[in-house]
């Protein structure tokens, strides 16, 4: 029995952090987003060299065949960095749905390029949480009409992976005609989404999707968006306590009053059994299929109520330079921001929960 | 990430499963509150303790059953009891704090004297630790004990000790040198409740009953070899053992096991013809409290996966107290919610569920909150232990760093 990471998911981890806080300072990090990008080139290539875009993708298809724990650990070191690095969806969701819902031929395809770093997908789902604003994609004879919010992942996307108003996946090229890509500006400059309007779009089904996989695809989305928050709660704790130990009032410490403690202390005690739920999450979801999509659900929503929280209390213990651009740790609070409200917030993750478990009316 | 326990493991589970439906019936039935086990109670600590189930890594000579400590099975038998819902060996303060301090630091004698009798549930102990004017601030306590004649003699007052109106012995802190500094001058004694001069009032609590105790010491005569370590260690004897308290206010099978009743519950009360948990307010919060005890089942997983590495329990063992008494105290708190008007009946009232134990529940663990160490203290503990934070300026020590009271 053996709860926790593996020595090569602690190196993963740690090559990641390394390549980052060498690449990818708070400066660096300004840069990209003061240029209006949420992509380090430089962050994104040296990723590329560690596999990453080939994480997931079996080995068979020339990929290093890793499961999402293994993911999970990249999105929160990604998550501490404030990476501006396309993860989640790219890197994970798609070939996820291709390995659940792709013919034999379409994984052949698709997969290798993935691994290669010659494809790059955005995904776009979110019609499946909660529909809003009047989005939705319908199907008709192998082409695809309407608009899905929140595409993750969609900056210098040349494919999309599409769920359709049946929950059934579809690719569609960027270049695909009566295909529009508006990016949505965020809060989070770290992360791109786009609004993609379809109109009679040709668009490529997964062969063998029964509507199963994007419900998979939110779940893995869910829980590296919860290993994201965790790792930027992380850093955010981290800041607060050495921040706490090094700024003097009333000739001390602030780390010395008990008030900026026992914030502290609560952070870390909220956070901390985050991160045994997240890693279990993603554990369940590639070894124990029955619990996987709750446990996604209460990742999902439990991170995003910490995250919250610690979001706001570690901005308080540094007073109004926590207010200031000039700190940045507002970076940090958004990138929880993010993670918290993209594929459903708390209480819509819950209702779905909920649901999973015959609670409700609607799910009997 | 490997959770299976291994064929060996499995193999012992189904052991323990089959003692559990063959014996189940001789359980007792409400094990829930009283300080003295019954007679079945009793009855079925014993077969317990037979057949390895409870004090199993307690030496066979002092009456435990001799197993070499293996930290899956003792897992496997508390999972498996907590799952039939079955009572477990009995948790009191004798076997959580009194038996593995003697293990540690008991003479021989006092370990072939206590430790059988304890285990069985034939000898209850109460904790004499809490002073009116001592609590979180422990080591401050002033319960004297002068040397006169080969016996202590011990004058002064404990406070909310639980159970001394039951118990047939006290292992007590008294300041044993007057002179020495604050956490050297005490020790750890252990004598009889019917010993002269010691008299128990019931403090009764906010539950209604009286779950603790005033204790009065007026020349309370103590052989000196009733002494557990050395004179003046006994700050030091106590907090060996500080730890297993808080192991006790933490279990992970406990809180499920509420929120399974808590489920239960909201799945079978009806409001106006409808479930309570198709209320979309209470369903909400229910969720929530499980995604809470989700993540600290994971953690106590990853505790227990440390401990068998060898490694420190770190962060996620250190806010276990504080999380978990907090949880276990919000899952009563929507309980009550969930029934309504219906949540304030108590004291067995017409209407009445679950003979108001809700009630007695949300109540006793503010209580869980507060003793253990308080909340307070616990983000200390955190904030000082686990985040490496500068510790509170000390007014009542000379100078130099010391140990956080507080139990
Ligand atoms: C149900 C229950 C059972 C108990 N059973 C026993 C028993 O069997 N035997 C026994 O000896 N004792 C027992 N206790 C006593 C328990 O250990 C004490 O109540 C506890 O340590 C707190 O001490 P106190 O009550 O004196 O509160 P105080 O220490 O006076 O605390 C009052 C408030 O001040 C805060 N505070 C105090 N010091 C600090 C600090 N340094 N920093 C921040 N805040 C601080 C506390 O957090 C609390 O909020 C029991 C208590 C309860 C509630």
């Amino acid at each position: 029995m053996d709860f926790g990471l593996s020595q090569e998911q602690q190196m993963l981890a740690e090559s990641v952090t390394r390549l980052l806080r060498e690449l990818s300072p708070l400066d660096h990090v300004r840069q990209v987003a003061e240029a209006g990008s949420a992509v380090s080139a430089q962050s994104q290539a040296a990723l590329a060299e560690l596999g990453l875009p080939g994480l997931v993708v079996p080995e068979a298809h020339g990929g290093l065949g890793m499961g999402l724990l293994d993911a999970t650990v990249v999105a929160t070191a990604l998550g501490e960095a404030v990476a501006p690095v396309p993860f989640a969806a790219r890197n994970v969701m798609a070939p996820l749905a291709l390995i659940a819902a792709g013919s034999e031929a379409q994984q052949a395809q698709w997969l290798p390029r993935i691994a290669a770093g010659e494809v790059r997908f955005g995904v776009g789902v979110n019609e499946q949480v909660s529909r809003r604003d009047g989005s939705g994609v319908r199907c008709t004879g192998g082409a695809l009409t309407g608009t899905a919010l929140f595409v993750l992942d969609c900056e210098e996307a040349d494919h999309f992976m599409i769920a359709d108003e049946a929950g059934r996946l579809h690719i569609v090229s960027a270049q695909a005609d009566g295909l529009e890509l508006i990016a949505l500006k965020t809060i989070d400059a770290t992360r791109s989404v786009g609004e993609l309007r379809l109109a009679s779009t040709p668009a490529e089904a997964l062969a063998d999707d029964g509507g199963a996989a994007a419900r998979r695809l939110i779940a893995a989305g869910r829980i590296l968006l919860a290993a994201d928050s965790l790792g930027a709660a992380d850093a955010m704790i981290a800041q607060a306590v050495a921040y706490a130990g090094q700024r003097e009032q009333f000739g001390r410490v602030i780390g010395s009053f008990q008030a900026v403690k026992h914030m502290c202390a609560e952070m870390a005690a909220k956070n901390e059994p985050c991160r045994s739920l997240v890693w279990y999450a993603a554990h369940a979801f590639d070894a124990v299929p029955a619990e996987a999509e709750l446990v996604a659900c209460h990742a999902k929503s439990h991170t995003g109520e910490v995250g919250r929280f610690v979001a706001r209390t570690a901005t308080e213990v540094h007073g109004g330079m926590g207010f200031t651009d000039l700190l940045g740790l507002h970076y940090w609070f958004k990138r929880i921001g993010f993670d918290r409200q993209v594929l459903g917030g708390p209480e819509t993750v819950r209702e779905e929960a909920a649901i999973l478990q015959g609670w409700t009316a609607r799910g009997v | 990430m490997d959770l299976s326990y291994g064929p060996e493991y499995e193999t012992f589970r189904e052991e323990v499963r089959d003692f559990i439906a063959v014996n189940r019936h001789l359980a007792p039935k409400n094990a829930g509150r009283a300080a003295r086990p019954s007679n079945e109670g009793v009855a079925w600590q014993k077969l317990l303790i037979e057949h390895g189930y409870t004090a199993r890594t307690i030496p066979r000579e002092y009456g435990g059953f001799g197993a070499e400590p293996d930290i899956l099975k003792s897992r496997i038998i508390a999972e498996e009891f907590a799952r039939a819902g079955v009572p477990g060996g009995l948790a009191n303060q004798g076997i959580s704090m009194l038996v593995p301090t003697l293990l540690e630091l008991g003479t021989e004698e006092q370990k072939r004297r206590w430790i059988e009798p304890t285990l069985a549930g034939d000898v209850v102990w109460c904790q004499g630790y809490s002073e009116p004017g001592s609590g979180s601030d422990l080591a401050s306590l002033k319960t004297s004990a002068r040397v006169e004649g080969g016996d202590f003699v011990v004058n002064g007052q404990k406070i909310w000790t639980s159970t001394a109106k039951e118990a047939d012995m006290i292992f007590c802190l008294v300041r044993t040198e007057g002179d020495a500094a604050k956490h050297q001058g005490i020790s750890y004694l252990i004598f009889p409740m019917t010993t002269p001069g010691i008299e128990v009032r019931p403090l009764r609590t906010m539950t209604g009953h009286a779950e603790f105790n005033e204790t009065f010491f007026t020349d309370v005569r103590v052989p000196v070899d009733q002494i557990v370590g050395q004179r003046g260690q006994g700050w030091f004897v106590a907090n060996a053992t500080l730890g297993h308290e808080r192991g006790m206010l933490g279990d992970p099978d406990a809180l499920e096991n509420r929120l399974l009743a808590l489920i239960e519950l909201m799945k079978v009360e009806q409001v106006g013809g409808a479930r309570v948990i198709d209320l979309p307010a209470l369903r909400d919060r229910l969720v929530a409290l499980q995604a809470e005890v989700a993540a600290m089942k994971y953690n106590g997983m990853r505790i227990l996966s440390n401990q068998i590495k060898g490694e420190p329990g770190g962060m996620a063992k250190l806010i276990v107290k504080l999380q978990a008494c907090e949880l276990a105290h919000q899952i009563s708190a929507l309980a009550i919610d969930a029934l309504g008007e219906l949540g304030i009946l108590y004291n067995g009232s017409a209407h009445e569920r679950a003979n108001g134990s809700w009630q007695w529940n949300y109540m006793f663990q503010l209580g869980l909150i507060i003793g253990g160490g308080t909340a307070q203290i616990q983000k200390n503990i955190i904030s000082e232990r686990g985040l490496n934070m500068p510790r509170e300026p000390r007014l009542d020590l000379p100078k130099g760093p010391s140990a956080q009271g507080g139990q």
